[in-house]
């Protein structure tokens, strides 16, 4: 099993298998959408259509689920961006203790299952008698966006090292101007990816939201309203295949911004 | 530090030499804010749900008596209510299993044997499943497993329709068509779950050393000892990290369970209906907190096996 030789066939079909099987599924989605049966899921779909596009567009019940979904994900991924780069900060420049307890609190919010988080913020609202609002909503997109940023930012703290903040400060700059001048230009890539992690991650959250949004609708719930009562079938899929281009966008995105990033930050190897 | 070599002319100078002299005082700085906010929102919420765990409700009047109580842990031993959670565990594990079986060649392939742009293809391959719509794929399954739908078009299409309806015909796993048993139920878990599994995995097995594996191979190994003896072993780490996930998220979905599935239930959608409809906020809450210990107790033994580096 020499890394450097030609692999053998069986684990090149049994990988590009499960491309396949991760890939297909979503192809489906796609297809649906212009199926002219609108009452079951026959496949093969018996005709195709592209009027569902303009059903979508002119349906009512969608437009408002889709603003407060951007709005959420919008403030989550800005609070996150925040706490995230300051918590990342503190653990590249030092060692301190509790360190360890401080990484496991920030991968808490994903680690442990979506129910427990929401559940927990459904009882605290309860016993602080906080209503249900935009606010309860942002609250929890936030926790488990924060480790999101914290990772990129992290990883780039790391590359950035200790010897270009020492130049900056041995040529006068006080740490305003060294944040301002080194480490947010070179932060700045990762941040952003980051944020547009942190976006699409919100932009998506269902589990959470459903404990912490009451009788709002995110785009994300009204899809889900749509999957235990559906109507207009086709209609969730050209939802779908928003909701699909709103995440693979910034992901690609996200891609490209860090990819040529060990070669750009070359600093403090 | 002195003023001589440090002339202080404004109060951003003054402060960095005082971050200077105090470099902890910056660091408490930073942290102030995230732990703030964590500790107040996520662990003040943790800590809500648990202290509800310990009420308990009244049979009669159904209204939450707030005194410390151990009856609704009791009730989670009850017949029905464990079967539950058995069925939960269950499933994550096999869910888990699954992951790693499948998972396996593509981090693998992906970690030494894609180049330049297959690179790029692999790696894209697999996030953007991860971070599309969860609920978009759920729905996709719900197409592919409905009765009408391109499985059972395809399994009569290669004339295997009577081992599809064979399969179905299988007492407990099996339903009244694929998106009404716990096969659909867990091909979707599988499906949602597995690049968590894959990314992880690969991250691992590309720190594997080369030298290693020409070491493995000088000492005479073939491949599946080489592959048993050195890659698996090295490869743990990352197994454990995408476990984590894997078995986390199995534990604590009911979404899934709820779109795709026979009507019995699983965790997540216990402590849904009874903080909903049926009110139960105490046993809501002692069943939110199983997947509590069960994780805890997987994430110290995974950190103590340094699979947190592999994240």
């Amino acid at each position: 099993m020499r890394s450097d030789g030609r692999p053998p066939l069986a684990l090149t079909l049994a990988a590009v298998g499960g491309l396949l099987f991760l890939h297909l599924p979503i192809v489906l989605i796609f297809l649906y959408a212009f199926t002219t049966e609108e009452r079951s899921y026959q496949f093969p779909p018996p005709g195709l259509t592209a009027k569902w596009f303009a059903v979508a567009w002119n349906r009512a019940d969608i437009w408002p689920p889709l603003y407060l979904s951007l709005r959420v994900a919008a403030i989550s991924s800005a609070m996150a961006l925040v706490l995230g780069t300051l918590c990342a900060a503190a653990m590249a420049r030092a060692r301190f203790f509790g360190r360890d307890t401080v990484s496991l609190l920030v991968v808490l919010p994903i680690a442990l299952p979506g129910i427990i988080t929401g559940m927990s913020l459904r009882s605290a609202f309860a016993i602080g008698e906080i209503p249900f609002s935009t606010f309860t909503i942002v609250l929890g997109h936030a926790t488990f966006c924060i480790v999101i940023v914290y990772n990129n930012a992290v990883a780039r703290f790391r590359r950035l090292g200790a010897s270009m903040l020492e130049a900056s400060a041995d040529l006068g700059a006080n740490a305003f101007q060294t944040f301002a001048h080194v480490i947010l230009p070179n932060l700045g890539s990762a941040l952003l990816a980051g944020g547009m992690l942190a976006f699409a991650l919100s932009f998506d959250e269902v589990i959470v939201t459903t404990f912490t949004a009451g009788q709002q609708s995110t785009l994300p719930i009204w899809m889900l309203n749509e999957l235990v009562r559906p109507r207009q079938r086709p209609v969730t899929n050209v939802v779908a295949i928003v909701v699909v281009m709103a995440t693979f966008l910034p992901i690609l995105a996200a891609y490209y911004l860090t990819r040529g990033a060990e070669e750009t930050a070359g600093g403090g190897k | 530090m002195s003023a001589a070599t440090h002339p202080a002319r404004g109060p951003g100078d003054r402060l960095t030499g005082l971050f200077w002299r105090r470099p902890k005082l910056l660091t408490a700085l930073l942290l102030l804010p995230p732990l703030l906010w964590l500790g107040v929102v996520y662990i003040g919420s943790l800590v809500a749900l648990l202290v509800q765990s310990f009420y308990s409700i009244d049979r009669f009047s159904g209204l939450v008596v707030p005194e410390f109580t151990l009856r609704t842990y009791g009730e989670l031993l009850i017949p029905s209510n464990f079967d539950i959670i058995l069925r939960t565990v269950t499933m994550a594990a096999a869910v888990t299993l699954a992951a790693v079986v499948l998972a396996f060649p593509v981090a693998y392939f992906a970690a030494r044997h894609a180049k330049g742009r297959w690179k790029a293809v692999f790696y894209l391959g697999v996030m953007l499943p991860l971070w599309s719509s969860y609920l978009v794929k759920v729905y996709a399954w719900k197409l592919i497993l409905a009765k009408e739908g391109i499985v059972t078009w395809a399994a009569e299409g290669i004339g295997a329709g009577n081992v599809l309806s064979a399969v179905l015909a299988t007492p407990v796993i099996g339903g009244n068509s694929l998106s009404t048993s716990y096969i659909g139920t867990f091909l979707v878990f599988l499906y949602v779950w597995l690049p968590y599994m894959i990314l992880p995995m690969q991250a691992a097995l590309e720190r594997v050393p080369a030298s290693m594996l020409e070491a493995s191979a000088d000492l005479g190994a073939g491949g599946w000892r080489t592959l048993r003896s050195v890659i698996l072993p090295l490869a743990l780490p990352g197994v454990i990290a995408g476990s984590i996930f894997t078995f986390s998220l199995t534990l604590g979905d009911y979404i899934i369970p709820q779109i795709i599935g026979s009507s019995r239930f699983f965790i997540g959608q216990t402590v849904f209906s009874l903080q909903g409809t049926a009110g139960n906020i105490p046993l809501a809450a002692a069943f939110a907190v199983v997947p509590i210990v069960i994780m805890l107790v997987y994430l110290t033994l995974a950190r103590k096996s340094g699979a947190f580096d592999a994240l």
